[in-house]
């Protein structure tokens, strides 16, 4: 297709997260700072789940189609909880580091606190994954021709978009969900966060039904988003109250002193 | 690292490579590549630019296949998805329907499919008057004959090769992807009960982009620019050029270069070229390889006689490269020789015999085209002329052919002849098998093929069995050498009680055939030809000249000419390698007098390897570059001022193409998304005190 795909694909992957970044993280260079980190934090799993993807393909047949298939999803499975497992370590890291933080720091309070921490982390994994699933795409988006000679549908990069717009936004609500499970301890919260992430990803083995995959996806990602949104301490009643601006103190509250 | 260790790794590294090597499969899900097409490109003499050309990103239009008139009507007004490219049948392959292309902004490109045989009324895409501009005739040299005025030689051409097309034009050579294309576009683009096709649509792309422009005169002076103010430079374009070969009966001094004193030469001539509309596809089987082989068959008939009983006169095998861009190789030869760079000069040549197409002849008649002007003028010339022919005539009366002189005021055809006689009158004689127009209705075209010439075999022959089937075609064509080498021989004043121990061999005709127009990866060529710095290849040879001097090589066909012909006429010799590389210190071996040729030798029964050999013949290449370029006058009106453009990249590849609205919806859509998430984004971080206040972590959230 043509640039205008091109465009439109990148404003429906990215705008999200570029929105997010631009109000959110660019105006703390603490928060850019950890956002990066956490885009390498995943690189350097997708990086161990390559290789070991990469010497598992070498062993296997090569023409049997069960045994690609079966690699696939191997592939995947691995993937995720190698993602989920370098999430930890980030948890753990930036425990250490907060300590540290602290430590160093002339006030008695944290300069960002381990919620954010969770919120940026998130992004900055949902950055790099998203970036990683569909940078090829969109590259192929500029030439002249759309995906269907094969009989494929030709709404491939569209669906490709938006799925990784919900790539994105997840692993953000993952993180935050993830952080507050680890720091209170609840077990059974972060296998929730493993078990939707390995869900989400099985389900584009639904593709090219891509209703299949994207409704699923999107369901999951406004349940995660939700659950998210309480464990950074929202509440309906907040929600009520900031989206009918009853709240007494909001323009004081905006104008408070930094 | 152990052995095996280190084995496994780098196993492991090389097929990773190659499955990078694969494309990504996205592009795999969008693009079906064209790998058997060949492009249409840009050539350029000192007034013109001819050939096709994409823009610099290719040319992209939806696929619409030529079945019928009417769908020459929907690619040029009622299509409602312009532009549209075109994919045609040979049939309609013709100068009517390209000039409406060519006025048509509707049309994005043309791609032909090639069948493997001509069609039967003919087909040409050269001039009807080869090479006029170039040839003897002219306002100062029998201006009625100028420009065909009394005889169109190519009645069928059209000109085709000579438009400039502002589109790619490719030709698909391939069956499979030519199915390909009919079936995207069957399933996509077809028109059904009256509506408009449906997006998304089967759309091809064509990349052909010549970098240069205008002519060769401009050409060259960007050439020139680039080569004295760029640190890399960017040729735009080269010389059409390459090499001609020569041979002779009594060895010549290469090195004493002008004018031999009491040498006296009889010079035989063919071409060696061709061309069609595409790039580098030029069969030329009648065009050029007919008249080469008889040529070199009666270079074989007179080796032994020569030897035996030596001919007074010298005799001059020569064959020209580049002919059909306006004379190429033979101008460089006269240019030469009025120049004192070739071995003899023009004082030196006796007369001439040109073998022209003799491939196709009709009966047992063969014409002998002589010059009416030279004749009429110069009363020598007429007589030397009248004596050629009754040499011809006498020879012919024993052999099954009839020989005849067209009427004394047809011209002669395109031929090597006419630049000699641009320099001066020399008695000569053309022989062709045609009496005034081609019978060849393929002149320059891509049907120009074996089969055109009847060389075909009967079915369920393995490749060597057909190297040594006798066709007919190749008794006919050793009738016609007998009887050039033998009027040869007479005009080089040898002896007519050796007539009858001259006589070409059918088998060795029916071998060079076999070799230049079946397939060149064959084991005679093998045992002729070097064992290096030769690709021979299992399909047909294409003769078109193209542009060789380094880096590039000189032209295998010509290469292979060279080889045939100083194993046809020289000696094999019991040198080593080593000695034939260099054999001037050796008694009786002189480097200036032959040449050394390292064969491979053929290869017996009991060994996979031939007995490889060093022959020695009195067989050279010279130089065809236009002396346009040698004189740096790129607009010459004498000389051939053809180059051929440069490009960087050929392909060709088909895919969908989404309609304009859904483009425009996701476009739509992303800025849609954008902007709401900008905006929600917005609301909740300037809210966020409000929306993440919690009891247990009061100052968690200050932005």
């Amino acid at each position: 297709m043509t640039t205008s795909v091109f465009f439109g694909c990148t404003f429906i992957a990215f705008g999200p997260a570029i929105a997010l970044f631009i109000f959110t993280i660019a105006r703390d260079p603490l928060r850019v700072i950890f956002l990066i980190a956490g885009a390498f934090f995943w690189l350097v799993s997708v990086l161990l789940s390559s290789l070991v993807w990469f010497i598992a393909v070498q062993i296997s047949d090569k023409n049997s189609a069960s045994q690609q298939k079966g690699l696939l999803v191997f592939g995947v499975v691995l993937s995720v909880l190698l993602q989920e497992a370098f999430r930890f370590g980030y948890y753990k890291l930036l425990k250490k580091a907060n300590e540290g933080l602290l430590a160093l720091s002339q006030e008695d309070t944290m300069p960002i606190s381990m919620r954010q921490l969770a919120y940026v982390s998130g992004l900055g994994f949902g950055f790099m994954s998203g970036a990683f699933s569909v940078v090829n795409i969109l590259a192929d988006s500029l030439g002249p021709g759309t995906v269907g000679i094969h009989g494929d549908s030709q709404h491939y990069f569209i669906s490709s978009a938006f799925m990784t717009m919900a790539i994105i936004l997840l692993h953000m609500c993952w993180g935050v969900v993830f952080f507050e499970a680890c720091e209170k301890q609840r077990w059974l919260s972060l296998a929730a966060v493993v078990v939707s992430h390995l869900l989400v990803s099985c389900l584009t083995f639904l593709n090219p039904q891509y209703e299949g995959s994207l409704i699923p996806a999107y369901m999951i990602m406004f349940l995660m988003g939700a659950w998210a949104f309480s464990c950074a301490g929202g509440s309906l009643r907040n929600l009520k109250l900031c989206l009918t601006c009853k709240d007494k103190d909001f323009l004081l509250a905006n104008h408070r002193p930094r | 690292m152990r052995p095996e260790l280190a084995k496994t790794a780098i196993i492991l590294i090389f097929s990773w490579l190659q499955n990078g090597a694969a494309g990504n499969s996205v592009e795999q899900k969008i693009y079906v590549e064209l790998n058997h097409t060949v492009p249409c490109v840009r050539l350029l003499n000192a007034t013109h630019q001819i050939g096709c050309q994409s823009s610099i990103s290719g040319d992209t239009g939806v696929i619409h296949v030529l079945e019928a008139e009417s769908d020459v009507d929907w690619v040029l007004s009622s299509g409602p998805n312009p532009p549209y490219m075109v994919l045609m049948e040979a049939n309609f392959f013709n100068r009517a329907i390209m000039m409406r292309m060519k006025g048509s902004p509707r049309v994005a490109g043309v791609a032909v499919v090639i069948p493997k045989s001509g069609p039967p009324q003919g087909f040409s895409p050269h001039n009807s008057c080869p090479n006029e501009g170039t040839g003897v005739y002219s306002d100062s040299y029998g201006p009625e004959l100028a420009g065909c005025n009394s005889t169109v030689w190519n009645p069928l051409g059209n000109s085709l090769s000579y438009e400039n097309f502002n589109f790619p034009v490719f030709s698909l050579n391939d069956d499979n992807e030519t199915e390909v294309i009919r079936k995207c576009f069957r399933e996509h683009n077809v028109v059904r009960n009256g509506s408009s096709p449906q997006f998304p649509l089967c759309a091809m792309q064509l990349y052909s982009h010549m970098h240069a422009a205008t002519d060769t005169v401009t050409c060259m002076r960007r050439n020139n620019i680039q080569n004295s103010f760029s640190v890399t430079p960017e040729v735009v374009c080269d010389a059409i050029n390459d090499y001609n070969v020569w041979g002779s009966v009594h060895p010549l001094n290469n090195s004493a270069k002008g004018h031999k004193e009491g040498e006296s030469v009889v010079i035989a001539a063919a071409r060696i070229d061709g061309r069609s509309f595409f790039w580098d596809v030029a069969p030329s089987a009648e065009g050029a390889v007919a008249g080469f082989v008889t040529l070199l068959a009666a270079a074989h008939a007179l080796r032994r006689v020569t030897v035996e009983a030596p001919p007074t006169r010298n005799i001059l095998f020569t064959f020209f490269q580049g002919e059909t861009f306006d004379y190429i190789g033979s101008s460089r030869m006269v240019y030469d020789m009025e120049n004192g760079k070739f071995v003899i000069n023009l004082d030196n040549i006796h007369s001439l015999l040109e073998i022209g197409q003799v491939g196709l002849r009709s009966g047992s008649r063969l014409w002998l085209h002589s010059d009416p002007v030279s004749r009429r003028r110069n009363s020598s010339v007429d007589a030397e002329v009248e004596k050629l022919v009754s040499n011809l005539q006498s020879v012919a009366k024993n052999l099954s052919l009839s020989l005849a002189e067209p009427n004394v005021s047809q011209p002669l055809p395109p031929s090597s002849f006419q630049r000699f006689l641009r320099a001066r009158p020399i008695p000569g004689v053309v022989l062709a098998d045609h009496q005034s127009a081609f019978n060849n209705r393929y002149y320059e075209s891509v049907y120009d093929t074996a089969e055109h010439l009847q060389v075909t075999y009967p079915p369920g022959l393995s490749p060597e069995e057909q190297l040594e089937y006798v066709t007919d075609v190749a008794k006919d064509l050793a009738e016609v050498a007998t009887l050039v080498a033998r009027s040869l021989y007479l005009q080089a004043n040898g002896s007519e009680a050796n007539l009858p121990s001259i006589t070409a061999d059918p088998m060795t005709v029916t071998q060079m055939l076999y070799g230049f127009l079946v397939q060149s990866n064959n084991s005679w060529f093998q045992a002729l030809t070097s064992p290096d710095g030769f690709t021979l290849e299992p399909h047909p040879l294409q003769y078109y000249v193209g542009v060789s001097g380094p880096p590039r090589p000189i032209k295998v066909t010509t290469r292979l000419v060279q080889y045939v012909l100083a194993n046809l006429t020289g000696t094999a010799t019991n040198l080593t390698q080593s000695q034939c590389q260099n054999p001037e210190n050796l008694e009786g071996e002189n480097k200036e007098l032959w040449s050394y040729l390292w064969v491979r030798g053929s290869v017996s029964s009991n060994s996979s390897q031939g007995e490889a050999y060093c022959v020695r013949a009195s067989v050279r290449l010279s130089k065809a570059v236009s002396p346009a370029f040698e004189l740096q006058d790129y607009g010459s009106r004498d000389y051939s001022t053809w180059t051929e453009s440069r490009w960087k990249l050929i392909r060709a590849r088909i895919f969908l193409v989404a309609s304009r609205e859904l483009e425009m919806l996701t476009l739509g859509v992303g800025v849609a998304v954008l902007l709401v998430s900008l905006l929600v984004t917005y609301f909740i971080s300037s809210k966020a005190d409000l929306l993440f206040t919690s009891s247990r972590e009061p100052t968690s959230t200050t932005y």
